[in-house]
């Protein structure tokens, strides 16, 4: 089979500028988002209320217990039936905002058990408050061992944000799939698509080994 | 230096009165009644399980009782009874500090910012202020050449002095430690003691749970034997620990001393 290096070449700008302009944004965004959401999620997964505490249950329940596919689908076209009619953009980072969320939840919460109890009583007893030691005690400690989890769960949502496609937000593959479409070579596009999402994921895994060594700082070896 | 015993002449400066507590059916303290005069040092030996390591944690409001009362005789007193909350509890935190056996030093600041950690963030020292204090601190100990040092890299009995240079930091009237030598190697445990030991000669308030009867000896004024949830003998060091009353007192110590 003869390769055709001249569309390799003109294709190339056009699905990286996809990355760049929605793959990497919507990544981004919605992992900060999700974070965020999935702290509190964690936190209130760890309450002694149980009614707190059911709740995020459920919450975790539900995002993990459906496809992500029919997530994205149930808000960019189920929610338009009871009036709620949103951009693709925003429903794309609704959609993996609350799909992160309910995954780092967990990690965050397993990280948050993992420090040890007498962490805990080191800061009640020098006069902290429960949530001024989760502060400035647990969470610095946690956030060390969550780094490689919270990391897959970066590098999946990156790969993951492709589904975006189908909700006509234009991204990375979205861009491969006009490309391919028209010039019939689809196996040569797609496979460039899924070197531009290597080489994103390499990058990242590289970001994540430095962040390792950084936050090992103190810790013994 | 030897250390004077004020005896029972020295005003009180804690009194525990009838504390008790339970987890789940196993009763652990059954009415304990304590007083510590201002400056005196206070021992409580037993064989584990007897309660001594929770009556401290009940000193510090780490456990709630689930009756009796803490008290200090210028400060916070706080009467428990089953629905007390840690919130209740922890206004005694305002006047004492607690050694932990595992340090429990917070391995993610250094040495430093481990001491001035509660003057600043709970005390809302100035920061500048709480530094100048934590250095001298530290170099009492013998430790200011580890302020930018990280737990892991200090030996046990270095980390245990920062833990208790961390309590002095907060300027409690009452140190509490809870076998503060017991995670340590033979070799470091001489460190740590003689830090406890001047901190007693110079006056300070302190209950120590302790397995070194030597250094109970040396340094306390009265020494609490309990066992079993209950104080079963109490008095001098030289009573309690040479010559005890009470046969299951006499037991205990024989096993210390003599443990082949």
């Amino acid at each position: 089979m003869d390769v055709d290096w001249e569309l390799v070449g003109s294709s190339l700008w056009p699905i990286v500028q996809g990355g760049l302009v929605g793959t990497i944004p919507l990544s981004l965004l919605s992992f900060a988002i999700g974070l965020a959401i999935a702290l509190v999620v964690a936190l209130m997964r760890l309450s002694r209320n149980p009614v707190v505490s059911f709740i995020a249950r459920a919450y975790i329940s539900v995002i993990r217990g459906t496809p992500l596919l029919v997530q994205l689908f149930v808000i960019f076209f189920g929610l338009p039936s009871i009036g709620v009619t949103l951009d693709p953009w925003p429903s794309a980072v609704i959609a993996f905002s609350l799909n992160v969320g309910g995954y780092a939840a967990e990690v965050i919460r397993a990280a948050i058990l993992s420090v040890a109890k007498g962490q805990w009583e080191a800061g009640y007893t020098i006069g902290m408050s429960r949530t001024t030691t989760l502060r400035r005690v647990i969470l610095p400690q946690a956030a060390r061992v969550s780094v490689p989890p919270l990391s897959n769960t970066f590098i999946s949502l990156v790969k993951d944000t492709s589904l975006a496609s189908l909700i006509l937000f234009t991204e990375l593959f979205r861009r491969a799939q006009e490309i391919a479409a028209f010039s019939q070579e689809f196996l040569l596009v797609y496979i460039e698509a899924a070197m531009v999402y290597w080489v994103v994921c390499l990058v990242l895994s590289a970001g994540q080994t430095r962040l390792e060594r950084r936050l090992d700082r103190y810790v013994a070896h | 230096m030897s250390h004077t015993s004020p005896g029972t002449n020295a005003p009180a400066l804690l009194k525990v009165t009838d504390l008790q507590k339970s987890f789940g059916d196993h009763q652990v303290l059954k009415s304990i009644d304590l007083q510590i005069g201002k400056g005196q040092v206070l021992a409580l030996i037993g064989p584990s399980g007897s309660g001594k390591t929770t009556v401290l944690r009940c000193l510090n409001g780490l456990e709630i009782p689930d009756g009796g009362e803490v008290a200090f005789s210028d400060g916070p007193a706080v009467v428990f009874d089953s629905g007390t909350t840690q919130k209740q509890a922890q206004v005694l935190r305002t006047r004492s500090a607690m050694v932990f056996q595992n340090y429990n030093l917070f391995p993610h600041m250094t040495v430093l910012e481990n001491v001035i950690e509660g003057p600043v963030q709970v005390q809302r020292r100035k920061r500048k202020e709480a530094v100048a204090e934590a250095e001298v601190l530290l170099a009492r100990v013998g430790l200011e050449a580890k302020r930018d040092q990280y737990p892991h890299q200090l030996s046990g009995g270095q980390q245990q002095r920062v833990g208790i240079v961390r309590a002095l930091a907060l300027r409690p009237s009452l140190l509490l430690f809870d076998e503060p030598t017991s995670a340590l190697d033979p070799e470091l445990v001489g460190d740590v003691l003689k830090v406890i030991k001047e901190l007693a000669d110079e006056g300070w308030t302190m209950v120590l749970v302790t397995h070194e009867l030597a250094f109970a000896r040396e340094v306390a004024d009265e020494v609490v034997f309990m066992d079993q949830g209950v104080v079963v003998e109490r008095g001098h060091p030289e009573v309690v620990l040479r010559a005890p009353q009470n046969e299951r007192t006499q037991q205990f110590v024989h096993r210390l001393l003599n443990p082949f």
